[in-house]
């Protein structure tokens, strides 16, 4: 690919490429924006929800996905996590001069196919080329609207005493993932990233556990930020179970080798769920039920007399160790 | 020479409060036959005296030589009062409590007429274990406001009985108004878990019953120590857990139901020669075992142990050639002890990682039995404790046994807390302007420090704040100390690590209270605690400070743990550093040694040359087993492999070469102190001295002209070490050998940043400098060059006195108005 205007070589680029990947209604009209009737958006619910992100990743394939299946997971988890039905996207591209226009293919069709499995559109979009060092081979921003049902109240200050923790299976995996690609690790056994998309699993779950008080994606900073925001926020305490915390065993030994705290490592196919003590039950046999909730399993709870704010982790050797938000990276602290 | 009557005021300035001092002023002018009043106020004690003068010099004289024992005078002032005075006779005024600066006093060992009353059946107190005087006992562990009455402790709930008030209310008793006084029939109680008959309080109902009670109690312990258990016994800060320390079979069921497997444990003795039968005991360090502190003393192990006493187990401290002692400091203890006559484990009951147990409930709960009750996978107990010796006088404040180690050029504290905190440390005079400072300390080995009208108050060794329990106990003693203190902090101090829970505290607090806050460099910090407690003037010139330690935050985000700075209180900058390493998988490098040999080696030589030279040496055999094509990978694409300057991460690579824990240190230090332990102080001074033809390794001293520093670069001491491990030298030989190499490229650094600074002192500070090898050969050659060397007596090197170079920097910094790297 070359970098420069608008012409004739653009165009054709764009049909070549996106047109024939995501082809839709609405896209295919090619005008400067979607349109959409409120009608037809409000059968869903009450609310619209409204979210972008950007995707830059090295290295852009890796285990379990590419650049293009994260950057549609990442906003349809991002929506899904209010309450939200995912419906439509955005789809802006930033793309390194000299980039091969197969590699490119191969990331539009995996958007494509995330896009299609997780039954959003993308309804616009748009494409630069920047000359060769003004940008890692791809950046991909995604912008995303849901609508949210009426019923669905979450919220991240809504965590109360004796709430159960939740999350839909194993930690750390695609961190680990990323890491091992990016530094071509040599570790003995692979891991793939589990990078997916969770609205599915998050309608099973609200409407097993409809009292649930806040889900959200663990994304960078892992578990531990998450349950932060959520002790923050709730300016309550919690506590979780290093024994009840699902860490595959690759994962804890590739951890243990780098000196990284697998709590912190991103997810991408992750939910951290405070849900009620008494509907926690119905909320882990839901998501047992569905594939991506599997090994789901309930990791701690919030304490009745915890300090606001601080979230602490009963460790297997029976201790307690604050576990806290990063202000940078992991940094060691033993002197 | 005529002698007439006249009037003088007395200023009695220091901890005077609370240990018996009015009551000796009141006998002293008695005796002296001196009218007038003594009382407590906010500034000390002060006394009024009308009399003779030669009387009231023979007063004054005596008053300094004869205060009581846990008294400690920082000065006493007298003015004649020209004014006419009528005191018909001398009295004891009541305090009147307003704010200002009182010392509280620290816990204090069991004094010799107290052991002496236990001792004696006719005896009131005959066997009573909470027997306690103004000249002894419990204090900081009992005080939870102030001021230091009873009412503000733990024995607020035992009312006195008329004998005791008795003693309580008379100025020539040694219990005048000493709080935590009682007896069998009024004071605290022992209590046995599992209990019996005999030992239960049911049987107790009368005084006499009391002792037999206690007889009893004291007849079981006696025989579960013979017969080899574990018994956990509440002392003055916290539990213990106590065994026969010659039993080596219960020593190691001690470690083993306690997950503790390496840290050496302590050992109580009634008294001296049990001590001195498996150890060289110093002068120095007799004073120090038997001061009121009683705090445990590190002491060279005899090569033969007195053949009268059993061996000990070889299970107390593996890999050391010192041994931990302490004698036994409460009633109770010495009533143990008595009975025993051995040599006894005495160390503290904590679950791994947790903070010393202090409350009945918990211990009986975590101690007697563990339930895993959060643990579904895990549900069945263990026993740490067979028996359960515990009392109802609460501990208000937990307080480790403190541990101190005397060498050549004095003594070092390595923990600071029970019989020491939270004694003031007194400033050079320069500081009194010095208020209301409050710095917050490092992680690890956690303290706080005030500054209060010149003088630093630090507090007892908290430990780590990442664990929950000592933090909420740290917060706890923050809020406790600022009580006792009076204290209200108007600007804060903390490290520059921006992960440490004790800076987010701090930055927490400043936010909250609008609060100016401080970032101290944490090296800077350690320079600057050395300097505080020699009482160095806050204007003193730069000094040469070098900081040895295992990890600190740097200036620009870098791991700095191997350092020279040029430092005064208010700044410092680096003039020379270990060569920075990359820690391999940072916190992991902490916790693995051979991750830093690794490092080492790869920075010294090529895989290939290693493994063809040294390929069948120990370490290279380990090097093989690990999952070597990761950590290259980690190294090249620096994931997770920042570069440190660290002397611990040196030493901890050495050891690891020489096979000592390659694979994992169970505490921070662990493989260094071995390594120390090995070095041959004869083969050692050979090799120092100017002329030594003996080989020795090199550790080079290269000016960096990027950096502008002197590096000191230990590539070219590899293949020399590692020849000497394919020469099947001795541990010890190369132990020695590193040891000296890593001093004189120490000196020769000092020597160089000689002829570009002028300094004239140098200030030795950082956990690795409570390596006694390393500091005292720098010290005697540091003071050769005409240098004055500057190190630790009063706080601990390591990040335990953190707080206090904190504090002081802080000071200095305010008083020159220059608040430079104020963070929020
Ligand atoms: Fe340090
Ligand atoms: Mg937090
Ligand atoms: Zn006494
Ligand atoms: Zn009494």
């Amino acid at each position: 690919l070359a970098h420069g205007g608008g012409g004739k070589a653009m165009r054709d680029l764009i049909d070549d490429v996106f047109i024939n990947a995501f082809s839709n209604s609405s896209l295919n009209t090619l005008e400067d924006q979607a349109r959409f009737q409120l009608s037809d958006l409000a059968q869903y619910g009450d609310r619209l929800a409204m979210t972008t992100d950007s995707y830059v990743i090295d290295p852009i394939f890796f285990p379990g996905g590419d650049i293009g299946k994260l950057a549609i997971c990442g906003t349809v988890n991002d929506l899904a996590v209010g309450g939200a039905k995912p419906l439509y996207l955005t789809c802006a591209m930033i793309i390194e001069e000299g980039m091969q226009v197969s590699t490119l293919k191969q990331i539009v069709q995996s958007m494509a196919d995330t896009a299609k499995a997780a039954g959003v559109l993308i309804v616009t979009g748009d494409t630069k080329v920047v000359e060769r060092g003004s940008c890692d081979k791809i950046f991909i921003n995604t912008a995303g609207i849901g609508v949210i049902k009426k019923d669905y109240q979450l919220g991240v200050h809504k965590a109360q005493a004796h709430d159960r923790i939740l999350v839909n299976g194993y930690l750390g995996d695609h961190g680990a993932a990323i890491l091992n690609a990016r530094g071509d690790m040599h570790l003995s056994s692979p891991i793939e990233s589990d990078c997916a998309p969770l609205h599915e699993l998050i309608e099973v779950l609200l409407n097993a556990a409809p009292n649930t008080r806040f889900i959200r994606d663990a994304t960078r900073g892992g578990i531990a930020s998450v349950i932060n925001e959520i002790a923050d926020a709730s300016k309550c305490g919690i506590e979780i179970q290093e024994t009840a915390t699902p860490i595959r065993n690759e994962v804890k030994g590739f951890c243990e080798i780098l000196g990284l705290d697998p709590l912190y490592l991103a997810n991408e196919g992750k939910l951290v769920a405070v849900v009620p003590a008494a509907e926690t039950a119905a909320a882990l046999a839901a998501m047992r039920a569905h594939p991506l909730g599997r090994d789901a399993a309930d990791i701690g709870y919030v304490l009745e007399d915890g300090r606001a704010g601080r979230v602490q982790m009963q460790t297997s050797f029976g201790g307690k160790r604050i576990v806290d938000m990063l202000v940078g990276e992991q940094l060691p602290r033993i002197c | 020479m005529s002698s007439h009557v006249i009037n003088q005021e007395v200023r009695v300035k220091g901890t005077v409060q609370g240990v018996g001092f009015r009551p000796t002023v009141y006998r002293l002018a008695l005796e002296c036959q001196l009218h007038g009043e003594v009382s407590n106020d906010c500034d000390g004690v002060l006394i009024r005296v009308s009399g003779m003068d030669t009387k009231i010099k023979e007063f004054l004289n005596r008053l300094s030589v004869e205060a009581p024992p846990l008294a400690k005078i920082d000065s006493i002032t007298h003015a004649v009062i020209e004014r006419a005075w009528d005191y018909r006779d001398f009295s004891i005024r009541g305090s009147s409590h307003s704010a200002g600066r009182t010392d509280i006093a620290a816990d204090a060992a069991s004094c010799p007429q107290c052991l002496q009353e236990i001792n004696d059946p006719n005896n009131r107190r005959y066997l009573y274990p909470f027997t306690n005087c103004t000249h002894c006992g419990p204090r900081l562990s009992i005080v939870n406001a102030i001021p230091y009455d009873r009412c503000h402790t733990s024995m607020h709930d035992f009312k006195l009985c008329a004998t005791c008030a008795a003693e309580y209310r008379n100025p020539l008793d040694r219990r005048f108004h000493a709080q935590p006084t009682a007896c069998h029939e009024c004071g605290p109680r022992l209590f046995l878990s599992p209990d019996s008959p005999a030992t239960s309080i049911d049987s107790a109902i009368s005084p006499l019953s009391l002792i037999q009670r206690t007889q009893s109690i004291l007849d079981v312990i006696q025989q579960a120590l013979v017969e080899g258990k574990i018994i956990a016994i509440k002392g003055l800060g916290g539990f213990h857990l106590c065994c026969d320390a010659s039993n080596h079979a219960s020593v190691e069921l001690l470690r083993q139901r306690k997950h503790r497997y390496a840290k050496p444990l302590a050992l109580m003795a009634q008294d001296m020669s049990v001590v001195r039968s498996y150890c060289q005991v110093s002068e120095q360090e007799e004073q120090h075992l038997r001061s009121p502190a009683a705090p445990i003393v590190l002491l060279n192990r005899l090569v033969q142990a007195d053949a009268n006493f059993p061996a000990l187990s070889s299970a107390i401290a593996p890999g050391s050639h010192l041994l931990g002692f302490m004698l036994a400091y409460t009633p109770l203890h010495h009533l143990i002890c008595q009975r025993f006559g051995k040599a006894l484990v005495m160390t503290s009951a904590n679950l791994s990682g947790e903070p010393q147990i202090t409350d009945n409930e918990e211990a009986l709960e975590k101690l007697l039995r563990i339930h895993s009750a959060n643990n579904e996978s895990d549900t069945t107990d263990t026993e740490i404790a067979d028996l359960v010796l515990y009392h109802d006088r609460p501990i208000a404040n937990r307080i480790d046994d403190s541990v101190v180690r005397c060498h050549a050029f004095g003594v070092q504290v390595l923990r600071r807390a029970r019989g020491y905190a939270p004694r003031s440390i007194a400033l050079h005079s320069s500081f009194q302007e010095a208020d209301q400072i409050l710095a917050y300390g490092a992680e690890l080995k956690s303290t706080f420090c005030l500054i209060k009208q010149g003088s630093a108050i630090l507090s007892q060794h908290q430990g780590d704040l990442e664990d929950v329990k000592t933090c909420d106990d740290y917060e706890k003693n923050l809020t406790l100390f600022k009580n006792l203190f009076e204290f209200s902090p108007k600007h804060l101090a903390c490290d520059l690590h921006p992960e440490y829970i004790s800076t987010k505290l701090a930055q927490a607090q400043a936010q909250s209270k609008n609060l100016p806050l401080l970032g101290v460099q944490h090296h800077h910090a350690h320079i600057a605690s050395a300097m505080a407690e020699n009482g160095l003037s806050r204007t003193h010139a730069k000094a040469l400070g070098i900081a040895f330690d295992g990890l600190g935050y740097g200036d620009n985000a870098e791991l700095w743990g191997g350092e020279f700075l040029l430092a005064d209180f208010c700044e410092s900058h680096r003039v020379a550093r270990l060569q920075p390493i990359a820690l391999v998988g940072a916190a992991q490098a902490m916790l693995q040694p051979w991750r830093n040999a690794y490092a080492q080696i790869r920075n010294s030589m090529t895989w290939t040359t290693f493994q063809e030279r040294y390929g069948t040496t120990k370490i290279a055999e380990f090097f093989e087993q690990q999952s070597l094509a990761t950590i290259d990978r980690m190294l090249q694409a620096q994931v997770n492999c920042p570069l440190a300057s660290s002397a611990g991460r040196l030493f901890d690579a050495v050891a690891a070469a020489l096979d000592i824990h390659p694979d994992k240190v169970q505490f921070e230090g662990q493989a260094a102190i071995t390594l120390e332990s090995l070095v041959d102080q004869n083969y050692l001074a050979q090799l120092l001295r100017a002329k030594s033809t003996e080989p020795c390794y090199q550790i080079e001293v290269l000016n960096n002209p990027i950096t502008q520093l002197y590096e000191l670069n230990p590539a070219a001491m590899w293949p020399a070490l590692l020849d000497d491990l394919n020469l099947q030298q001795s541990q010890s030989k190369i132990a020695t050998r590193f040891h000296a190499a890593l001093i004189q490229a120490v000196l020769k650094t000092v020597d160089l940043l000689r002829t570009q600074h002028r300094f004239n002192e140098v200030v030795l500070s950082g956990g690795c400098m409570q390596n006694e090898v390393l500091s005292t050969a720098l010290q005697s050659a540091i003071q050769e060059r005409g240098l004055v060397c500057i190190t630790h007596h009063l706080v601990p090197a390591n990040d335990g006195g953190i707080a206090l170079g904190q504090a002081a920097i802080a000071a200095a910094r305010i008083a020159k108005n220059a608040l430079s790297t104020e963070i929020n």
